[in-house]
C-alpha cells in the first residue's frame, strides 16, 4: 500500500482511497525536463497541460472490450468515453501508451472495436499485452495486430521526447502459485537494451502486471520484478507505469516512482476490501461520478508523488 | 472364440447398462470457481472419477495442470471435465492468474 508515502503535503487517507476506488478513463502524462508527470484524468486538467511545456504522453489501460458484466455492461462506451475525452483536448499529446487488457477474451470483434475506437484518437498507441489478451486458442491476434518489430512474446523499446521508454510483457508462462513473469530472456534483453545508456537518460517502463509487489494475495506483483528494477538502479529518473489492478496506486522508491493506471472498464477493490480482485459492482450513478481527474505530479527534488482526484460529477 | 450362452448374455447386458450409468453418477466430482478461489481447494477421488470445473465469476479463469490437462478460457458458467484415469496427485492452477491454486488426489 502506498496511501502513506505521499507526504504531509499531500493528500489525507480519505482521499487516497477515493481515489484507487475511482474508474477514470486516462491518465496525461508530461514530461518536462526530463521527469513525467502525471497531470490525471484528462478533462479540466488538460488547461494547466496545454501550458506545460515538453512532451506530453498518455496512458491508457484495462479496456476489457467486450466486457458485458453488471460492474459495466458497456464497456466499449466507456472507452468511447475516454476516447472522446481526449479528442476534446486542447492540446495533443505526442501519443499513447495502453497498459494491456485491451479486450476481455481476446476474440477478433473486441479486438476490431478496440482498434474502431481508440483509434480515433489518431495518435501513436504503444501497447503491452495484458493477460486478457492472449487467451484466444491460437494465442496470435495480439501479435498480429500489435506484436510487429517486437521481440518475444511483444517486448520493445522506443525513444521519445528524450525518454526511453521499455514496455515489457508480464503475463506469460505464469508458474502456479506465482505472480507475473518476466523470465530469463526478457531480462536479458532488458540489461542489453539500457547497456551504454546514459544514466541521465530518464526511462519509463511499462507493462500490464505491477512490477512491484502490491497484493501477493491477489496475485498483484512480478515474480522477477525485482530484477527489471536492479537494471534500472542507477538511472536519475525512472517511472513505471503499470494497470491491471483498477485503480491508482503509488509510491515512490530512491529515484524510481512507480504507478498504476485506471481501468476505462470497471473498478477493482481496493486490496484485501473484498473478497477477491474481481470487478466491482456499484451503482451505475456511481460508476459515472466515480470518473474523474487523477494528477500525480512528480517534484524533482522532493522525490515523491501527490495525487489530486476531482471527480466529473458532484 | 467364446460364445455366451443366453443367460451369460442377458447379465453381461444388464451389467454393461447399468454399471457404468450409475458408477459414473456416483463418482462424479464438481470444483467450482468463486472469488478467484477453487472449491474445494483439495479434492480426493477414485481412478475413473470425471471431474467438473464451473466458473461462476465475473471474470474468465482456466483450469491447468502442467503436462496433464489444460482447459481452454473459462468464460462465466463455462465448464470443463476431465476423467483421471490414473492415480496420482495433480496440482492445478489457473495460467491466467496463477495465486489460484488446488489439488486433486487420485487413489
Amino acid at each position: 500500500m502506498s496511501g502513506h508515502d505521499h507526504g504531509d503535503d499531500g493528500v489525507s487517507r480519505r482521499k487516497v482511497l477515493e481515489c484507487m476506488t475511482w474508474a477514470g478513463t486516462g491518465v496525461l502524462w508530461t514530461v518536462t525536463g526530463g521527469v513525467p508527470r502525471s497531470l490525471g484524468i484528462i478533462d479540466s486538467a488538460q488547461a494547466a497541460t496545454a501550458a506545460a511545456p515538453g512532451m506530453t504522453f498518455l496512458q491508457i489501460s484495462d479496456s476489457h472490450v467486450g466486457f458485458d458484466k453488471p460492474a459495466n455492461p458497456n464497456a466499449l462506451g466507456t472507452l468511447e468515453e475516454a476516447v472522446n475525452k481526449i479528442n476534446a483536448m486542447p492540446a495533443k499529446p505526442s501519443f499513447m501508451i495502453h497498459t494491456g487488457d485491451i479486450t476481455h477474451l481476446s476474440k477478433v470483434a473486441e479486438f476490431d472495436n478496440a482498434e474502431r475506437i481508440i483509434s480515433q484518437t489518431k495518435l501513436d498507441v504503444h501497447y503491452v499485452p495484458g493477460e486478457h489478451d492472449f487467451i484466444d486458442e491460437e494465442v496470435k491476434l495480439y501479435r498480429e495486430r500489435y506484436g510487429r518489430g517486437t521481440k518475444g512474446a511483444g517486448w520493445y523499446s522506443f525513444d521519445a521526447g528524450g525518454v526511453h521508454f521499455i514496455g515489457l510483457v508480464n503475463v506469460v508462462d505464469l508458474k502456479g502459485g506465482g505472480l507475473g513473469n518476466l523470465g530469463a530472456e526478457q531480462l536479458a534483453w532488458l540489461e542489453d537494451d539500457l547497456r551504454g545508456k546514459s544514466k541521465s537518460t530518464p526511462v519509463v517502463l511499462f507493462a500490464h502486471i505491477p512490477l512491484w509487489t502490491v497484493y501477493p494475495e491477489w496475485g498483484w506483483g512480478t515474480e522477477d520484478g525485482g530484477r527489471a528494477l536492479e537494471y534500472v538502479k542507477g538511472f536519475g529518473s525512472v517511472t513505471v507505469l503499470n494497470g491491471h489492478i483498477h485503480q491508482v496506486m503509488q509510491k515512490v522508491e530512491g529515484n524510481v516512482t512507480f504507478h498504476t493506471a485506471r481501468s476505462t472498464a470497471f473498478p477493482q477493490p481496493a486490496p484485501g476490501a473484498a473478497p477477491s480482485p474481481g470487478p466491482m459492482k456499484v451503482e451505475d450513478a456511481r460508476l459515472r461520478s466515480m470518473l474523474g481527474v487523477a494528477s500525480v505530479n512528480f517534484k524533482q527534488n522532493e522525490q515523491r508523488l501527490a495525487i489530486i482526484d476531482t471527480p466529473l460529477q458532484g | 472364440m467364446n460364445t455366451l450362452n443366453r443367460r451369460d448374455f442377458g447379465v453381461a447386458v444388464v451389467a454393461a447398462l447399468l454399471l457404468p450409468a450409475t458408477s459414473a453418477r456416483a463418482d462424479d466430482m464438481e470444483v467450482h470457481i468463486d472469488n478467484f478461489v477453487f472449491q474445494p481447494p483439495e479434492l480426493k477421488i477414485k481412478v475413473g472419477t470425471t471431474v467438473t470445473w464451473t466458473n461462476r465469476d465475473d471474470i474468465p479463469h482456466t483450469v491447468v495442470s502442467a503436462g496433464k490437462f489444460r482447459s481452454k478460457t473459462l468464460d462465466t458458467d463455462d465448464k470443463f471435465s476431465f476423467t483421471f484415469t490414473n492415480a496420482g496427485d495433480y496440482k492445478y492452477f489457473c495460467s491466467l492468474h496463477p495465486h489460484m491454486t488446488g489439488m486433486i488426489k487420485v487413489e
